[in-house]
């Protein structure tokens, strides 16, 4: 495959400085809603705070890439003395769990640094406390095709329902419509 | 489709396990707003004047504010209201955390409890799903403890739990609600939902809550973001640091308590201690609160800190709220912070107030000392300051011996006591425990506030305006300059002319009118923010916030699709308000009962007193007796209110 030039979007986290707010967990949602900011709904960002209070363990975590399966083997990890549960740092949207995941629908969310918002991701310039910093960089990568947010939801629903049923439910959509 | 609010309240009643999701009356927006103001009008509809705090008939409604859970930052109250068991009126205590946001997101504005469960129970709310669950397996754990065990019975770290101790399940009349790293403390709000059988109130919701005009509120959130972090970076230079900033007045970030420690008094609000400040204090106090605070943590969607995460030695770790920093240590004349970051814990874990509990303890320390209550009473109590603490504020919790006077606070306690213990009730207004203060100069703005707010808690009246006179016409110049949240140009003359000595001060000035117009601005900020949810750090409670009377109608329209402006707000809270008064006073409150503690200024002026109150009755469109006029109510539309005050025999036709 051939070689392009990318740019290259990460958010740094500074986890230590994290007060737990949720702040970006509200206004990604409400940025990502139809129309945009017509609702507020954590349960649908594309961001969220792994909280265990007592255990001093405050961690955003952005929603990565779907999969269809969990992983075998999982980790645990101990950290300043703390141990995190062993999902907590993964990003991906897995059937073991909830997070990342629309409430009503179930389709996979992902985190699409606020595609299309001008001054950058929204989570980014809401977090008054520095925790989350915007880095982008330019990257010589391998050409790889990008699947969207609807495709991967696609891919979710075959993983669930099968190409047959998947297949029967949009022939009849496509006779109604 | 509603907005900023969900539409929906859940009713449950516990005597007869009923639970119902019931569609509100989208006309309640337009009238009451929501928060305080719905709660008010359904305690005035629901719960007659006979009905007292531990009668089944008593409701104790959890409810969010209108703001709450939408991206207004800092909306985020908890707003709990109910009969209080120690002043037999109408309490609405609030807390910040995480629990009212999540209730929204399960689509409720409130939830309205009746009746008594006859087993202790918890409450899971799970968006549509509600159950009673049985909670004899967390009878007499912790307040903070119960909230972890829920969780991880519920297998879901993303519950917020509402929980009380073992003060709320003996309903001492101090007992707090406590959630995350806040708690609903004043008024008895625990003894009330342990009264009930309750003992925790969980809840996780996937729901959203919609905007109106949402572009339009994000574009009203940046301004007041800008000037969020404007104020972060510029704190007011003309008063001390802990004045300087917003939030709920970050007591866990500055160590520097001089004007605390030294200002307000100790024990039983007794002895001010003016030279406790010094360097040594400074030092070891420095490393105490730097050692114990492991984290600084705020409430659901707010950029301020002002609560904290607790790791200090083997204390189990524990958050902590503002002000708790202080009152224990304070009233135990404990010099070394230490015994607060180690009594804190116990005394959330039972579920007590900080506030009143504190002095309610000195309180029994007095008792003991003036010979009132014997050793006998005191057998088993460690003779250390420290010790004596915990040991009293474990029998107040189990009300085991003298604990069971004391667990009904100061007021009710004197009294069952007797034998003289009344004169050691010093510090009660309606009875319950005020700020520990007591002062020189009789201040017009304190004696309104203490004497007739609905709050009743003087700590949550004030406001927007200084609390002293500045020293020089030059600060106090630079300081109106800028001062944007003024609902008035006129204050700032009346400020520039304030002067710490002379004509121009306390008590003459400012004069009652100007006093009048002051509280009636603060108050009304409070009953806003009320309405709304927001924190009063970030609006009512601090000097130049970044919420206003200026900004808070575009929020509430933008938010809600209302047609509103300034007038329009302010004509909603004052009806609450009123609605609020009215109520009371159908409860027995007069003008008797208005009364700030009697030797909180040493200097009083009688005759100025009552000029004072009656300028601010008048001004507020209230009768002598502090009884809101027929035409007062007819004005807010509260003619029902007025007929029923006639009917009551309250008000007398033709006399107002
Ligand atoms: S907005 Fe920032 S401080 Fe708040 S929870 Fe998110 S990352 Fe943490
Ligand atoms: S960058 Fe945008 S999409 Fe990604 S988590 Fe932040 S707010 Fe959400
Ligand atoms: S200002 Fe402080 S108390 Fe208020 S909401 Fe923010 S963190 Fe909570």
């Amino acid at each position: 495959m051939a070689k392009i030039k990318k740019t290259v979007k990460t958010i740094k986290i500074d986890a230590d400085k994290c007060n737990g707010c949720r702040t970006c967990e509200v206004v990604c949602s409400a940025f990502h809603s139809e129309p945009k900011y017509s609702s507020v709904n954590p349960a649908t960002s594309r961001i969220r705070v792994i909280t265990h209070r007592l255990k001093d363990i405050w961690l955003p975590v952005f929603a990565g890439e779907y999969t269809p399966a969990e992983c075998m083997g999982r980790d645990k990890y101990i950290i300043d003395g703390k141990e995190y549960d062993e999902c907590t740092f993964c990003r991906a949207t897995c059937p073991s769990r909830d997070m990342f995941k629309d409430p009503d629908s179930g389709l996979p969310l992902k985190c699409d640094m606020c595609e299309g918002n001008e001054s950058g991701p929204l989570c980014v310039e809401w977090c008054l406390n520095d925790v989350l910093i915007f880095e982008e960089r330019e990257e010589e990568v391998e050409e790889e095709v990008v699947i969207d947010e609807m495709e991967a939801g696609l891919e979710a629903l075959i993983d669930k329902y099968g190409y047959d049923k998947l297949g029967t439910a949009f022939a009849r959509l496509t006779q109604k419509a | 489709m509603r907005y900023a609010e969900t539409g929906y309240n859940l009713e449950i009643d516990l005597s007869r396990g009923n639970i119902e999701r019931v569609e509100t009356d989208p006309k309640l927006l337009e009238t009451h707003l929501g928060g305080l103001g719905t709660n008010v009008k359904i305690h005035y509809d629901r719960v007659g004047p006979e009905v007292n705090a531990f009668d089944p008939e008593n409701l104790l409604i959890f409810s969010t504010g209108l703001l709450c859970g939408t991206p207004a930052f800092s909306a985020n109250r908890t707003l709990v209201s109910f009969i209080s068991p120690q002043t037999n009126l109408l309490a609405y205590p609030m807390m910040g955390g995480f629990w009212s946001a999540e209730l929204k997101y399960a689509g409720y504005d409130k939830v309205v409890i009746r009746g008594k469960s006859p087993d202790l129970i918890y409450i899971w709310i799970n968006n549509d799903k509600v159950e009673l669950r049985d909670a004899s397996h967390l009878k007499g754990k912790g307040a903070v403890e119960t909230q972890d065990l829920i969780r991880q019975e519920l297998k879901d770290p993303n519950v917020q739990v509402a929980a009380i101790g073992m003060a709320g399940e003996n309903r001492c009349f101090t007992a707090s609600i406590e959630q995350s790293r806040s708690s609903s403390s004043r008024g008895g709000g625990g003894a009330v939902m342990g009264d009930k059988n309750i003992k925790a109130i969980a809840v996780r919701g996937t729901k959203p809550v919609n905007l109106a005009r949402g572009e339009e509120f994000m574009a009203h959130m940046k301004d007041i973001r800008k000037y969020i972090d404007f104020r972060n970076e510029n704190p007011i230079p003309e008063v001390m640091p802990i004045l300087s900033g917003i939030g709920s007045p970050q007591m866990m970030k500055h160590v520097d308590e001089k004007w605390h420690t030294e200002s307000f008094a100790w024990g039983n609000s007794r002895v001010r201690r003016k030279d406790f400040w010094t360097d040594e204090i400074d030092k070891t106090w420095t490393e105490s609160q730097t050692s114990a605070i492991k984290r600084f943590i705020s409430c659901f969607n707010c950029p301020q800190q002002c609560g904290a995460l607790i790791m200090h030695d083997d204390v189990p770790p524990y958050m902590m709220k503002c002000f708790s920093k202080l009152t224990y240590t304070m009233a135990a004349f404990v010099d070394d912070l230490d015994f607060t970051w180690r009594i804190c814990k116990q005394a959330f874990e039972y579920g007590l107030d900080s506030f009143s509990t504190p002095q309610i303890l000195a309180f029994g320390v007095e008792l003991y000392e003036a010979g009132i209550f014997t050793d006998e009473d005191f057998k088993g109590c460690p003779t250390d300051k420290e010790g004596r603490f915990f040991w009293l504020l474990d029998r107040v919790a189990r009300r085991e011996g003298i604990g069971d006077y004391l667990a009904d606070g100061t007021y009710w306690a004197a009294r069952r006591i007797g034998k003289g213990a009344e004169a050691f009730d010093h510090n009660t207004t309606k009875k319950h425990e005020q700020m520990n203060i007591k002062l020189g100069m009789l201040d017009p703005l304190y004696y309104l506030m203490f004497a007739t707010n609905e709050k009743i808690s003087i700590t949550q009246i004030e406001g927007n305006w200084p609390q002293a006179a500045f020293p020089d016409k030059k600060t106090r110049e630079a300081f109106v300059k800028d001062w944007p949240q003024l609902p008035d140009e006129k204050f700032k003359k009346y400020f520039v002319d304030w002067e710490p000595r002379g004509e121009m001060a306390n008590p003459q000035y400012p004069t009652p009118e100007m006093s009048s117009e002051i509280v009636d601005w603060m108050e009304m900020l409070h009953n806003i923010d009320d309405a709304l949810g927001i924190c009063c750090g970030m609006g009512s409670f601090c000097l130049k916030p970044p919420y206003h009377v200026h900004n808070y109608s575009k929020l509430i329209a933008s938010a809600t699709g209302m047609d509103i402006d300034q007038a329009g707000v302010k004509k909603i809270v004052n009806r609450s308000r009123n609605l609020h008064r009215a109520y009371n006073n159908i409860r027995g409150m007069r003008r008797k009962d208005e009364l700030p503690p009697a030797d909180h200024w040493k200097r009083r002026f009688p005759d100025l007193e009552e000029t004072l109150m009656q300028t601010y009755y008048k001004f507020k469109g209230w009768n002598e007796e502090g009884i809101p006029t027929r035409e007062r109510l007819h004005e807010l539309d509260l003619d029902y209110v007025a007929d029923d005050l006639e009917k009551r025999g309250i008000l007398n036709d033709g006399q107002n």
